[in-house]
């Protein structure tokens, strides 16, 4: 265990260099190379790891930890669980994503602040933050299973439908919409390859690999944080962390991904 | 003549009542905003008012790029009307600062300060240089661009392009960089300089 960990950081601060900026040509060469790292020690793993202790570990004025957390299928079963998220929790009565609904179980579970809870729901290289790692964790107890979010309950259609309108939703200084960059196949910006998102072809095997490492940034990242960091790039106010508008996008893109086997923490670019 | 003048008059009500229509028959385009003024926060110098449409905005949305033949012609008009064209009658600037602009996709983030790493994103989008090998495939080549628009008419054209892309095709993805006092006319020169000037890269 102890050397798998390792192995692991040892492959981490290798991936760090390798991610400094390349040329076009150079770009598919540096991919092979940290795949190959990569085959040797995942940082991903790493991450599930950390994660797993993390889920375990005592926290907060309640002194406890996660493990009785309810992701959907009951309290403490992982298995699964992230393949059916967005969904409509009856104990909130809110559709609530993975994050969202981690955070939940740290303020009712642990006793902790919602506010303390959020604080750095974004971390970086140095330092990643919890949710980072606990979504990590949690994400790898669905790998090879289908995805199926359901939007039979009324509040999850709703979440379904307001997603698809904000995916098209043109504002801002630049008129940007989540299609401008997402809404035909085959474009880039860039280098960087765009896929298609509101058609399962694009968005299945795109939504079945978050959340994932990012090797341009050593990190971690979280389907809330690639939500955030496209609305920056359409140069939009912030959307809250969380917020209903951030889960009603990921329910859209998550049915539209149904189907697909899950595979995540994927590796990117 | 005076039924002509009937005519033009009813024209208007019906055109005027059919934006009227368009502007308020998607009760859920309005509740999208409200749900957006909720759950979202400025931060920066990107402010709420941000996710306020404009009526180019709002048509684009709602008919998902595809907007009716008689609006466009009189949207585009309108949009045509806000470019401020250089007093000096030069559209021309310096390429060499232009292709800075173009290269940098920076600016107007809520990383960022107003008027700070001013970018126009256009390699995000087009291949200008042929030597320039990362580029996005959003719009079309503008390699060897001045071929394609040639003369004054061509840096006019240019120069109002980056200013208001929307004037020349009302729901395109590129955005309108003078209008949204993204670029400065300074800036739109050089980058014009750099899409035209026989020196330039782009048309090396
Ligand atoms: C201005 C262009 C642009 C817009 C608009 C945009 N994105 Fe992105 N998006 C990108 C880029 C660039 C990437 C990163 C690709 C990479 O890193 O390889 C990306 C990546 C993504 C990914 C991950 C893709 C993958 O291969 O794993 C998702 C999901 C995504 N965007 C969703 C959205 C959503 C939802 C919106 C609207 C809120 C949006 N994007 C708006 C440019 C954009
Ligand atoms: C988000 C993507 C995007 C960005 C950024 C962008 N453009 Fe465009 N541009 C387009 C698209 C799409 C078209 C084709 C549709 C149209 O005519 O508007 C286009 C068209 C053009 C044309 C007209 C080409 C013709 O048909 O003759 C010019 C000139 C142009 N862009 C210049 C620029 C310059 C200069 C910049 C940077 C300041 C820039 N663009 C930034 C997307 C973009």
């Amino acid at each position: 265990m102890l050397a798998l960990r390792t192995s692991a950081v040892l492959a981490a601060a290798a991936l760090a260099i390798a991610a400094a900026p390349v040329h076009a040509q150079d770009e598919k060469k540096e991919i092979e190379k940290y795949q190959k790292m990569l085959a040797e020690g995942s940082p991903v793993e790493l991450f599930e790891l950390e994660g797993a202790d993390l889920w375990k570990k005592k926290q907060g004025p309640k002194n406890e930890s996660l493990e009785k957390c309810d992701l959907g299928m009951g309290p403490g079963v992982l298995k699964g669980a992230y393949a059916h998220l967005p969904r409509y929790f009856a104990d909130t009565g809110r559709v609530m994503d993975l994050e969202s609904r981690l955070v939940h179980c740290m303020v009712t579970l642990q006793g902790r602040d919602y506010k303390e809870a959020t604080k750095r729901v974004f971390g970086n290289a140095d330092k990643p933050s919890e949710l980072e790692y606990l979504a990590a964790y949690v994400v790898g107890k669905s790998r090879g299973v289908k995805i199926a979010v359901s939007t039979r309950n009324p509040k999850a259609k709703a979440a379904y439908e307001l997603g698809r309108q904000l995916f098209h939703y043109r504002a801002g200084p630049w008129d940007f919409s989540c299609a401008s960059c997402h809404g035909v196949a085959g474009k880039r910006i860039r280098m960087q390859s765009l896929p298609l998102l509101d058609k399962p072809s694009g968005a299945r095997r795109t939504y079945a690999t978050w959340p994932a490492y990012r090797v341009s940034n050593s990190q971690m990242k979280t389907f809330q944080w690639r939500l955030n960091d496209c609305y920056r790039q359409m140069r939009f106010p912030e959307p809250t962390f969380g917020s209903d508008a951030t889960v009603a996008l990921t329910m859209f893109l998550a049915v539209t991904a149904n189907g697909e086997p899950y595979d995540g923490p994927g590796t990117k670019r | 003549m005076k039924s002509k003048s009937v005519h033009l008059l009813l024209g208007g009500l019906a055109a005027a009542l059919l934006a009227a229509q368009l502007a308020y028959a998607d009760p859920t385009l309005l509740e999208v905003r409200a749900v957006m003024h909720r759950d979202f926060h400025a931060r920066g110098q990107a402010v709420m008012s941000r996710v306020d449409q404009d009526d180019v905005q709002y048509l684009c949305t709602i008919t998902r790029d595809k907007p009716p033949a008689h609006r466009v012609k009189e949207m585009e008009a309108a949009q045509l009307a806000m470019i401020r064209y250089p007093a000096d009658g030069n559209y021309i600037g310096d390429w060499k600062r232009g292709a800075k602009i173009a290269s940098s996709g920076k600016g107007m983030t809520w990383k960022e300060k107003p008027g700070q790493n001013r970018g126009g994103g256009c390699y995000n989008c087009h291949q200008l240089s042929p030597k320039q090998e990362s580029y996005g495939t959003i719009g079309p080549s503008l390699k060897h661009y001045a071929k394609v628009r040639p003369g004054i008419e061509g840096q006019k054209y240019v120069y109002g392009k980056i200013y208001d892309s929307k004037a020349f095709n009302l729901c395109t993805q590129m955005p309108r960089f003078g209008t949204s006092h993204s670029l400065t006319e300074q800036d739109i020169k050089d980058v014009t300089a750099y899409l035209l000037d026989p020196a330039s890269p782009v048309n090396q």
